[in-house]
């Protein structure tokens, strides 16, 4: 059976380019870039060259561009480096963050407000997921140290333009972090149209590889080590620095740019078509998240009344389709994600949800063979749901 | 019983030696096997023994080494209602419930065919120590596995045709032995658990704490009496009883006492010497005929009333479709209402039904 994949937005495979970029980084140039010998020379010139690549990408300085060890690392400094460095700087205790936030966020938060004695405040999202603008303000405090409010969701594929929001939080001096992980996999940034002082990324997530990501850290912006030690990135994470790794992000990061519009004009229309027959062919469901233009390019995502969603996954898996659901759980206990319940989905259609996104080179034919057994798959899961 | 080549096969895996070892089988035989676990329902502060952590990863592990696919479909609902609830109601009914029986037919069977059937598979597969055959006319039947420690047909005797139908028994007439050495030779390093009698779904062995929390008139306190009606001590509650139990009661005698019979209406547990306790006859209710077909006439049989008590000959007279009076050839101690009557021809289960409190 062939196996087609379908949850590109879980992770992706490492493009053939960036591992050729990085492998002569793992023996060739295999040295510790704080070493004064030229073995370390060579490590620290790929380190340089890697960042300044990135961070040209994003129209940032160099310094302001962190290595780390993923996207979830890039949040958890974000949010703890800057809510210690306000607290520890003017005492302020409150963040302002989304309902809808990646765990790697929300429970960061939660940390912080359970050991801490800090204190959040939700900024309200819509039944589409996308925010609040127009009374943003009035969630800000004297206090608030952060603001933090992703840039597209993973489960639901909503992009939320943030630049009149980090303008705001701009004029008041008010740190803004967004979780760009999923957006940035998809569309350029430029660090300045988008207005906020931190911006986490994850290579896998654009056909680079796991375990590396980036935290662009604003010039300026408030923020303490959360991984004490040696003064790798400028102090802000001390570890030596997984040079082949990053290699292979700014690599990969790179083609993003290159190949981005390209990728979005060929995807589209592809993702287009699973929203159009679903919502027709399929009784009882609806398309979570916001219409396809706000949206991610390769993101469907659908709930489905009354209907085992792990089952499903399960079945299209026995099929040979790689999809995800917002209530999948290995451990065959399923709860209502908190996403869908953040946006007022009952638990009848919460626990029936479904997530298709596609990559770079998925097929035209494996869509077509993809919705032609759809159908089917949801009718037998019903029938026992 | 061999379903035709390259079928999809779906392996209940419990990540015990049992099921792993017939996945391997399954997966030798070049079928198309799944493996998949059943997430069960469980009292809050427990994990349910069938599905802990644990043994889900012992399972994941071994379905990866045979690189199967392995899924864990919830069942915790239908667990609930199939199993957890008439476990209830048996004891509020002063039975001793065998909550496995109500497990296999609704939850291992019922449920997990219906699941198996979504994922593409009309087959299902368990490491039950039985044997299915096809007879000459086509049936199918259940046999035992010749080991009468480790035969499990007992539990089996809820299967119906169509069931047989679509199950395989790949460690049939295997000894416990033998799928050991398989498993070394599979070279799958399945941890030993030792066989727990206790609930699955509750903490260990606690099942008067938890029916205690679900309905606490089922425990409570009432006069233990001898035959006379003299009252001799206090019980703790019904349902912490079971027929010819003679531990635990707590009342000196000239000889040790057993309990006789739970009285409901006046919440008495009555107890007496061990020569009151035999019965040689009592109604089962509930029959399922595995041959699909109901008695007419009265059958001689062999009689199990309980998984590991040995089979006692005896004659089974129907009263309709699904009740019949059972007449032992000896007097057994521990006939108790709420657990099964297996019936036996040689090594053919043909069937069974649940014990029953009031005679016909």
């Amino acid at each position: 059976m062939k196996r087609i994949y379908l949850d590109y937005a879980a992770t992706t495979p490492v493009d053939e380019r960036v591992i050729d970029a990085m492998l002569p980084y793992f023996k060739e140039h295999f040295g510790n870039p704080s070493s004064v010998h030229g073995f370390g020379q060579a490590g620290e010139k790929a380190l340089d060259d890697s960042r300044r690549s990135i961070a040209a990408n994003l129209g940032a300085a160099p310094p302001e561009i962190i290595f780390t060890s993923c996207g979830s690392e890039s949040d958890n400094l974000a949010i703890r480096g800057t809510a210690f460095a306000r607290q520890e700087k003017f005492g302020y205790k409150h963040m302002l963050i989304s309902p809808i936030e990646h765990p790697a966020v929300q429970a960061t938060v939660d940390q912080l407000v359970a050991l801490h004695g800090f204190k959040v405040s939700y900024l309200p999202v819509d039944q589409f997921g996308l925010v609040d603008h127009e009374n943003f303000e009035k969630y800000l405090r004297e206090d608030t140290a952060l603001v933090s409010i992703m840039s597209a969701n993973n489960e639901i594929g909503t992009i939320n333009n943030l630049s009149d929001i980090a303008g705001i939080c701009r004029e008041r001096g008010i740190p803004i972090h967004t979780d760009a992980v999923q957006y940035a996999a998809h569309h350029e940034i430029n660090v300045d149209t988008l207005g906020a002082d931190l911006i986490s990324l994850g290579a896998h997530k654009f056909y680079g590889p796991k375990g590396v990501g980036v935290l662009y850290v604003r010039s300026g912006t408030d923020l303490l080590p959360i991984q004490t030690g040696g003064s790798q990135e400028f102090g802000f994470r001390a570890a030596t620095e997984n040079i082949p790794l990053i290699v292979g992000m700014a690599e990969a990061f790179q083609l993003v740019q290159e190949e981005g519009a390209p990728r979005r004009e060929r995807l589209v229309p592809l993702r287009n078509q699973i929203i159009d027959f679903i919502l027709e062919e399929i009784p009882k469901s609806q398309l979570t998240g916001a219409e396809p233009s706000k949206r991610l390019p390769n993101h469907a995502s659908f709930v489905f009344e009354d209907l085992d969603g792990n089952l499903l996954i399960q079945v299209l898996d026995s099929e040979g389709f790689a999809c995800s659901s917002g209530s999948a759980c290995k451990t065959g206990d399923p709860k209502p994600s908190s996403v869908l319940t953040s946006l007022g989905y009952a638990p009848e259609w919460a626990l029936g949800s479904l997530r298709v996104t596609l990559g770079k080179d998925t097929t035209r034919q494996e869509m077509d063979r993809f919705l032609e057994i759809l159908p089917g798959a949801i009718q037998r899961v019903r029938e026992v749901s | 019983m061999k379903p035709p080549a390259g079928s999809r096969i779906v392996v209940g895996m419990s990540g015990g030696v049992d099921s792993s070892v017939a996945a391997a089988l399954l997966k030798d035989q070049g079928y198309d096997v799944m493996g998949v676990m059943l997430r069960l329902w469980s009292d809050s502060d427990t994990e349910n023994r069938c599905c802990a952590p644990d043994a889900q990863l012992e399972a994941r592990r071994i379905a990866a080494q045979l690189d199967i696919p392995f899924y864990v479909i919830d069942a915790q609902d239908a667990f609930y209602q199939a199993v957890v609830q008439p476990f209830i109601d048996g004891y509020a009914g002063g039975t001793t419930p065998n909550p496995c029986l109500h497990c296999n037919r609704q939850i291992r069977w019922k449920f997990l065919r219906s699941r198996a059937k979504a994922l593409g598979a009309d087959y299902i597969s368990t490491g039950h120590y039985a044997r299915i055959e096809v007879s000459e006319n086509g049936s199918y039947q259940l046999l035992k596995n010749p080991d009468p420690d480790k035969d499990q047909s007992y539990f089996l005797h809820i299967l119906t045709q169509d069931d047989l139908s679509r199950t395989v028994f790949p460690l049939a007439d295997l000894s416990k032995p033998e799928v050991r050495q398989l498993a070394r030779d599979y070279g799958l390093a399945v941890a030993e658990r030792p066989d727990s009698q206790d609930l699955c779904f509750v903490g260990h062995g606690n099942y008067r704490g938890f029916l205690r929390k679900v309905d606490p008139s089922l425990l409570k306190s009432g006069p233990i009496l001898d035959l006379d009606g003299v009252m001799l001590g206090e019980h703790q509650g019904l349902a912490d009883y079971t027929i010819g139990q003679r531990k635990g009661l707590g009342v000196a005698g000239p000889e040790p006492y057993y309990v006789i019979e739970k009285d409901l209406v006046k919440n008495a547990l009555v107890i007496g010497f061990k020569n009151k306790l035999g019965r040689m006859s009592f109604t089962v209710a509930s029959i399922n005929w595995i041959s699909g077909e109901s008695l007419a006439d009265p059958l001689n049989a062999d009689i199990r009333i309980r998984y590991k008590s040995k089979a006692v000959p005896g004659q089974i007279t129907p009263h309709g479709n699904n009740l019949a009076h059972i007449e032992l050839t000896e007097s057994l101690p521990d006939i108790t209402p709420g657990q099964a009557a297996v019936f036996y021809q040689e090594q053919v289960c043909l069937g069974g039904g649940i014990i029953q409190k009031e005679a016909l």
